[in-house]
């Protein structure tokens, strides 16, 4: 990858963060952990893969994303607000009454989201119902869902994966956000739903597993996913949840908490000084 | 006598019959084509049939993403597993983002028969009805079943469609039916009491008031196929011209037609109104005819409560 093209993806990447930091914080609650974990991916799927366009935000035949995590809303929110599907300044009004950024992605009234999420194991079958369709209808659109590792405990998620196989869904990708933990604690300690690349693979899934916070690798493979016949990509994305904000880095309390004003000014300085670097 | 045919067969055909007419929907089942009749589907529409395993929860959320996408996916199985078992995907991934799906549940109520309690939902009324922006249609013959499709087809939302396994009889003229969603059909005038009915109840309502006739009791009989959302005009003009109604379905008395029609009435026009249903309790295995004996769903239980809810008149 030029070094223009990274520098400005992680420009906009730290750009997303902020907005993440902001809309929590805002709205003193929500899920920053898994959200700033997702940031990079979601930064280059929006920038960089997809084929979207923010000023036709239901273009018949772009790529569509469910958020299957759809807890993290906030990165997607942010992403959206800093691709222009709806501005940035809207971020302050997450979870409010009067705003249309609620806590978990709703397809009805926020530009840019191609589903409705947020109980966990459902999107990804969403995602496998749009691949289908585009299957049918002879459309080239792909379909991209993000799933959290704790998601994975959730049975439907294997049934989805199933059906993906069973139909051939190779224009399906499913990025699994390894941060590692989830509400109570490591993943490996609650509920241990490893090892998932040897999983996926038993369920027919071609397994890519990467840094997920490494531009190169993430470019790489979703283009190894494009260039994947007859079967569906999983992508096992190894990621810190909070990352960027060192308090918050690889602790399971920031799951669900939102900073108070003090950390919400150490967050953004950190993010801040890591864009000057 | 009159023919009898299963609406769940009513359904498959009628799918079949319209796969030309409406090309842009699909067929999705959960290893159950044979039994809910999708399979007539399937053999004329292959390439779009599709069998999603005995994974239910799974199917509802890929028929949202189908219809997020522009498709009418239809997804059939048993009541029990799509009302029951993947209520929450049709709360969350359907019904709140008010997706295009048309759930065809088959094998509803008490008159599965021989399988029993498990397959036997009498609370699947209940657990749509609480959905918001669901619609919800409960044909009571062959013909109601076919024309219930084409409607389903054209109306723009979530719709649940409640099938029966058992053949009844064809009560209804198939040229000179007409299907009009959320309005109830009145069959026959009354003055003394009414019979709201929905489902194979409205059979029975219909001998019913013949019997009640020969003893000089004069009830009108209304076929509510749409029970969300529900006609209240057809409902409150019963009660204010017969001043009594019974209300009868093949699913239990709490949270169905029943009690739909009493959030209606208490509102608006409170009237005596009595009930004829499954009485809060599982099924049971056993042959239909036992079965609908035992559980009062019979003209015999509509005649006496229709008798009981005009002494509860002023």
């Amino acid at each position: 990858m030029e070094q223009a093209k990274l520098n400005a993806l992680k420009q906009t990447a730290a750009n997303v963060r902020l907005g993440v930091l902001e809309a929590v914080h805002s709205a003193s609650s929500g899920h920053p952990g898994g959200s700033l974990s997702i940031t990079d991916i979601l930064t280059y799927l929006y920038f960089e893969e997809m084929n979207i366009d923010p000023k036709d935000p239901q273009k018949a035949d772009r790529d569509r994303l469910v958020l299957s995590k759809g807890h993290t809303a906030p990165a997607l929110y942010s992403v959206l607000a800093q691709r222009g599907y709806f501005d940035p300044a809207e971020l302050k009004t997450l979870r409010q009454l009067d705003s249309f950024l609620q806590g978990h992605p709703d397809m009805k009234h926020t530009p840019g989201i191609d589903m409705t999420t947020g109980s966990l194991g459902l999107g990804i079958s969403a995602a496998c119902g749009m691949a289908l369709a585009a299957k049918i209808d002879n459309k080239d659109y792909r379909t991209y869902a993000i799933v959290g590792d704790g998601e994975s405990q959730e049975g439907q998620v294997w049934e989805a994966a199933m059906f993906a196989a069973h139909y051939k869904l190779d224009n399906l990708v499913m990025v699994i956000d390894w941060n590692g933990l989830q509400i109570d604690g490591r993943i490996t300690d609650v509920m241990n739903p490893t090892p998932h690349d040897k999983k996926l693979e038993a369920f027919g899934w071609n397994v890519i597993s990467i840094d997920g916070h490494d531009f190169e690798q993430i470019a790489a493979a979703f283009e190894a996913a494009k260039a994947c016949k007859g079967k569906p990509t999983a992508i096992i994305a190894t990621t810190i949840k909070g990352k960027g904000v060192s308090f918050m880095e690889d602790q399971a309390s920031w799951h669900g908490s939102a900073p108070n004003a003090e950390q919400y000014a150490q967050a953004v300085a950190e993010i801040k000084a890591a864009m000057a670097d | 006598m009159a023919e009898k045919i299963a609406t769940r067969e009513a359904y498959g055909n009628a799918l079949a019959e319209f796969g030309d007419k409406y090309p842009n929907f699909v067929v999705l089942d959960a290893d159950l084509a044979a039994a809910t009749k999708t399979g007539v589907f399937k053999k004329k529409f292959p390439d779009r049939f599709f069998d999603c395993g005995i994974a239910e929860g799974n199917m509802m959320t890929v028929a949202a993403g189908l219809a997020a996408a522009g498709k009418i996916p239809f997804a059939s199985t048993f009541a029990m597993f799509a009302a029951g078992r993947a209520f929450e995907q049709i709360r969350n991934s359907i019904a709140y983002p008010h997706l295009n799906v048309k759930i065809g549940a088959t094998h509803a109520g008490i008159t599965v028969g021989e399988d029993g309690a498990t397959h036997q939902c009498n609370e699947d009324i209940a657990t749509m009805r609480s959905i918001p922006g669901m619609t919800i249609i409960n044909p009571a013959d062959a013909v109601e079943a076919r024309a219930a499709v084409e409607a389903a087809i054209n109306f723009n939302g979530p719709v649940y469609m409640r099938f029966g396994r058992l053949a009844v009889p064809v009560i209804f003229d198939a040229a000179n039916y007409k299907f009009e969603l959320g309005k109830g059909i009145q069959l026959a005038d009354g003055k003394d009491v009414t019979i709201v009915a929905t489902g194979i109840m409205v059979d029975m309502a219909l001998s019913a008031r013949a019997a009640l006739a020969a003893e000089g009791i004069d009830a009108r009989v209304i076929n509510i196929h749409t029970i969300k959302p529900l006609d209240r005009e057809i409902i409150l003009a019963a009660a204010r011209e017969t001043g009594a109604l019974v209300v009868a379905e093949e699913h239990n008395v709490i949270g169905g037609l029943g009690s739909a029609v009493a959030e209606c009435l208490c509102e608006a026009c409170p009237v005596p109104m009595l009930r004829v249903g499954v009485e809060d309790t599982f099924g049971h295995s056993g042959k239909v005819p036992a079965l609908l004996e035992y559980y009062g769903l019979t003209p015999a239980n509509i005649i006496a409560k229709a008798k009981a809810a005009i002494a509860l008149k002023k």
